[in-house]
C-alpha cells in the first residue's frame, strides 16, 4: 500500500491519524476485493433457476475485519515489532544460552507423541480418544512421514518433484491388491510396497535425468497424473473410480488381530469393551514408528557419502561431476529412497482407511506435501514436522471451530475455507521466514565446532 | 612420492593430446592441436581471450566430447586411458584427472570440510559398502571416515584454511575459495590436475601463496599440473613448459624463456608492430578480393 511509505511528517504527524487513514484504505481494498467474492452469491433454487443472493452483512464483517486489523496493526503491532527488533538487536550481541526446551526439542516431541494415546484415553475416554488419535495424530503423522520422504528428493538432492503422490498411490494399491488377491499380511506387504514404490521411483528417474528445474517439475507432475489415470482406467485390476474396499486390517505381528470375529481379537484377549479405538491407537504407534524410521534413515544417510553427494548435487551438479561423482546413480538413489518412504506411507494409508480410490491421490496432495517441505525449511526434519503439524493439524482444527458459526451465521462451514487459510498461511510464513521455519542447515561433519549453515548460503537446486 | 623420484620420471608424457579438434557449429574452436604434458611438470596453457584454452580443458576432462582427436592419459602404473571416450565423472574417478573451474564452483551451502569430504566420495562409497554396510554401522566405514577427515585436514592446512573448516564455503573470501577449490580437487587423489585460471581475481600476495601451493602440490604428491593462466607472473614463475594457443592452434611450445622470446607469441599478445600494419592490411585486402571473386563466380 502506497500510504505505508509515507514518513510520519508527511502523513500529518500523529500515528493515530495515519492508522485511521490506512485502516480506511484497507477497508476500501477489502471492499473491492470481496464485493463479488462474498457480497454476491449465486445459488440454484428448487426450480433450477439461478438466484442471486446478496450478503451485505457478511461483506461488512469482512471489510470491518480488514479495516480494524490494519488500524490496530499500524497503531499497536508495528511500533511493538519495531521496539522488539531494537531490543533483540541489543540482546544479540550477548551469547544467549539455549533453553532446555530448545536443546531437547525433538526428544521431548517424540516423548509427547509416545504418551499421546494413553493421555487422550485418560482424558476423553476410549471412544473420545478416537478423534485425537485418529483425526489429529495419525493424519498429521502420515503427512510428516510423506514430507520427510519428499524431503530427501527435494530438500537434500534439490530435485523438484511435483508427482510424489504417485509413489504414495503405488504403495497404497500394492497393499490393497496384493493383500486381497494373495492374502499376504501387512507386515510382509509393507516392505514390498516400499520396494515397489522405489522401483517406480527409478522408472520415473530414468527419463527425467537429463531434465532440470521447471522441465523436471513438469515431467514429474505428468508422471503423477499418469499413475492416477492408470488407476482410474485400468478397471479390471483397480476397479477404477469405485476403488478397492474391504482391505484387510493389520494385526499386531499376527499375535493379536483387530477383526471383530477373530478368536485372538485384541479386545477379547484383554477382556476390554469392544471399540475401534484400540486399532487406531495401534495404527498410531505403527505410523509413529514408520515416521521415526524415515527420520532416522535420513539422518544416517546425510552422514553417508551418498547423502553428502545428494546435497552437493543440490549445490552444484557440474562440480559434482568434476569430483568423480556419478550423478545419474546419485539422482536415481534419491528418487528411489524418497519413493520408498512414500510407498511405506501409502501401504499404511490403505490399511488405515480400508479403502483406496484414485481420488485420494490427486495433484493437490503432492502440492500439500511439497508445501509442507518448503514451509518447514528444505532439508530440516524438525521444521518439516512443525510445518506438517501446523498445516494439517490447523485444517483439522477448523472443523472444531463451531464458535465461528456464532459470528458468521449458521450456514458458515469453516472447513470450506481451509484452502484459503492454507494459502494465506503460506504467504505469511514466506514473508516472515523466506527459508521456511528452520532455514539453517546442520553440517554433517565438523573439525572444531558444529556451526549451523545459514540459509542464505544453501541453494534450492536446479533440477 | 619424493621429489627425487618425480625427477627421474620427468620427460615421460602423462597426457598426450593428438590432433584434437572441436567444432561448435561453424566455429572451429580447436583446430588440429597436439601437445604433451610431461609427468611431474607444471605445464601452462596460455593465449589471448577466445583462443580455445578452456575448450581444451573441457575436452581433456570430458565435459566436451571432441569432434576429432585423441587424448591419452598414462598413469604411474603404466595404465593408459583414452579420455575422449570416457564420461566426465569416470575421468576423475578412474583416470585420476581432477579439475577446477574458471568461475569457482563451490558447494556454497556445505561447510569447507564437507566440500573436501564430498571430493572423497568414491573412496568413502566403497568403504561404506555402497551405503548399506555404513548404514548398518560397520566399523570399516567409521575408520574410512576418520581417514578422510585426516586427508581433508592435510589439504586444509596446505591451503591455509584450517581455521575456517566449519564455515560455509560460500562465506569464504574469493582468494580462499580459489584455494579451497584446488584443495577439493586434490582430495580426489589425482595424478594430473587441471587448473582453469587459478590466479584470476587474486591480489599479488594471494598469487604468491598460490604459487607456493602449486609448487608444494607437485613436490609432495608428484601430481602433474596443467594450468590456464593470464597472470604472467604466475606462468613465468612456476611453469616448466608453456604452450601458446591462438585461434584454436598451437603457435608456440617450449620453456617459459623460449616462449617469451618467440616473435609469433609477441605478435599474438601485443598485436603486430607499426611497420607491419600496412602488410597486414594488404594481406586482408588480398583475401577479400579472392573471396569476392569466388563469390562472383558462384
Amino acid at each position: 500500500m502506497a500510504t505505508t511509505t509515507y514518513s510520519k511528517e508527511s502523513a500529518g504527524g500523529s500515528l493515530t491519524a495515519r492508522a485511521l487513514r490506512e485502516g480506511f484504505f484497507a477497508g476500501l481494498v477489502a471492499f473491492g476485493l470481496f464485493f463479488l467474492f462474498v457480497g454476491l452469491e449465486t445459488t440454484q433454487n428448487i426450480r433450477n433457476e439461478l438466484v442471486l443472493n446478496q450478503r451485505w452483512g457478511l461483506l461488512a464483517i469482512f471489510v470491518a475485519v480488514a479495516a480494524a486489523g490494519r488500524f490496530l496493526g499500524v497503531l499497536y503491532v508495528q511500533p511493538w515489532l519495531a521496539a522488539r527488533k531494537t531490543a533483540k538487536a541489543a540482546v544479540a550481541d550477548k551469547d544467549v544460552p539455549e533453553t532446555f526446551l530448545a536443546r531437547n526439542f525433538s526428544k521431548l516431541a517424540i516423548l509427547a507423541l509416545v504418551l499421546m494415546p494413553p493421555v487422550a484415553v485418560a482424558l476423553f475416554g476410549v471412544q473420545g480418544s478416537l478423534k485425537w488419535v485418529d483425526n489429529f495424530g495419525i493424519q498429521i503423522l502420515i503427512y510428516v512421514m510423506l514430507a520427510w520422504g519428499l524431503n530427501i528428493v527435494v530438500g537434500l538432492a534439490g530435485l523438484l518433484d511435483l508427482g510424489y503422490v504417485a509413489f504414495y498411490a503405488v504403495g497404497a494399491y500394492s497393499y490393497a491388491l496384493l493383500s486381497q488377491h494373495f492374502g499376504f499380511s501387512f507386515w510382509i506387504l509393507l516392505p514390498l510396497a516400499g520396494i515397489l514404490a522405489a522401483f517406480w521411483g527409478m522408472i520415473l528417474g530414468f527419463p527425467v535425468l537429463r531434465l532440470k528445474g521447471d522441465y523436471l517439475a513438469i515431467v514429474t507432475l505428468a508422471f503423477g497424473e499418469i499413475i492416477r489415470l492408470v488407476l482410474i482406467n485400468w478397471t479390471e485390476v483397480t476397479k477404477g473410480t469405485f476403488g478397492i474396499s474391504g482391505i484387510p486390517k493389520a494385526s499386531v505381528f499376527g499375535i493379536w488381530s483387530f477383526d471383530v470375529g477373530a478368536a485372538n481379537n485384541f479386545a477379547k484377549v484383554f477382556e476390554l469393551p469392544m471399540s475401534s479405538a484400540y486399532y487406531k491407537i495401534f495404527l498410531f504407534y505403527v505410523i509413529l514408528a514408520l515416521a521415526l524410521l524415515t527420520a532416522y534413515v535420513t539422518i544416517r544417510l546425510r552422514r553417508m557419502p551418498i547423502g553428502r553427494a545428494w546435497e552437493a548435487l543440490r549445490e552444484d551438479e557440474i562440480a559434482c561431476r568434476s569430483l568423480g561423482i556419478n550423478t545419474v546413480t546419485t539422482k536415481l538413489t534419491a528418487f528411489a529412497t524418497g519413493a520408498m518412504f512414500g510407498g511405506f506411507a501409502g501401504s499404511f494409508f490403505a490399511v488405515r482407511q480400508g479403502f483406496v480410490s484414485p481420488e485420494s491421490f490427486v495433484f493437490l496432495e503432492s502440492a500439500i506435501i511439497l508445501a509442507i517441505v518448503v514451509l518447514g525449511g528444505m532439508g530440516s526434519l524438525v521444521g518439516i514436522a512443525v510445518a506438517a503439524t501446523v498445516m494439517v493439524g490447523g485444517t483439522e482444527l477448523l472443523r472444531e471451530m463451531t464458535f465461528l458459526k456464532a459470528i458468521f451465521g449458521p450456514d458458515f462451514t469453516p472447513e470450506l475455507y481451509r484452502m484459503l487459510i492454507f494459502g494465506l498461511a503460506m504467504v505469511v510464513v514466506m514473508v516472515w521466514k523466506p527459508r521456511g521455519f528452520v532455514g539453517s542447515r546442520e553440517p554433517t561433519a565438523f573439525l572444531h565446532e558444529r556451526k549451523a549453515v545459514s540459509g542464505s548460503f544453501t541453494k534450492e537446486g536446479h533440477g | 612420492m619424493s621429489a627425487l623420484e618425480t625427477n627421474t620420471m620427468t620427460n615421460e608424457p602423462i597426457l598426450k593430446v593428438e590432433h584434437l579438434s572441436m567444432r561448435f557449429g561453424g566455429l572451429m574452436a580447436i583446430n588440429d592441436l597436439s601437445f604433451e604434458a610431461r609427468r611431474g611438470d607444471i605445464t601452462a596453457l596460455i593465449g589471448p581471450n577466445g583462443a580455445g584454452k578452456t575448450t581444451v580443458f573441457n575436452c581433456v576432462t570430458g565435459f566436451y566430447k571432441p569432434t576429432m582427436g585423441m587424448v591419452t592419459m598414462t598413469q604411474r602404473s603404466g595404465k593408459k586411458f583414452l579420455l575422449e571416450r570416457m564420461p566426465d565423472f569416470e575421468i576423475t574417478r578412474d583416470a585420476k584427472v581432477a579439475r577446477t573451474f574458471q568461475n569457482i564452483r563451490m558447494f556454497s551451502g556445505l561447510t569447507v570440510l564437507e566440500n573436501l569430504l564430498v571430493a572423497q566420495h568414491n573412496m568413502l562409497m566403497r568403504a561404506s559398502g555402497f551405503t548399506i554396510l555404513g548404514l548398518l554401522g560397520f566399523a570399516g566405514y567409521r575408520r574410512a571416515t576418520e581417514q578422510s577427515i585426516e586427508i581433508a585436514k592435510y589439504w586444509l592446512e596446505k591451503a591455509d584454511l584450517l581455521s575456517r573448516a566449519d564455515d560455509p564455503a560460500g562465506d569464504l573470501p574469493y582468494g580462499a575459495q580459489r584455494r579451497l577449490e584446488i584443495a577439493r580437487a586434490m582430495c580426489t587423489g589425482p595424478e594430473f590436475l587441471c587448473l582453469d585460471e587459478p590466479a584470476a581475481g587474486l591480489n599479488p600476495r594471494e598469487s604468491l601463496a598460490l604459487n607456493e601451493l602449486l609448487r608444494s602440490i607437485r613436490q609432495d604428491t608428484g601430481t602433474s599440473i596443467l594450468l590456464i593462466e593470464h597472470d604472467m607472473s604466475v606462468v613465468m614463475e612456476i611453469s616448466d613448459h608453456v604452450i601458446v594457443l591462438e585461434y584454436g592452434q598451437k603457435i608456440s611450445d617450449g620453456t617459459p624463456e623460449e616462449v617469451k622470446n618467440d616473435p609469433r607469441v609477441i605478435a599474438a599478445y601485443l598485436g603486430v608492430e607499426d611497420e607491419e600494419v600496412e602488410e597486414v592490411i594488404e594481406e586482408i585486402e588480398e583475401i577479400q578480393e579472392t573471396e569476392g571473386g569466388q563469390g562472383g563466380k558462384h
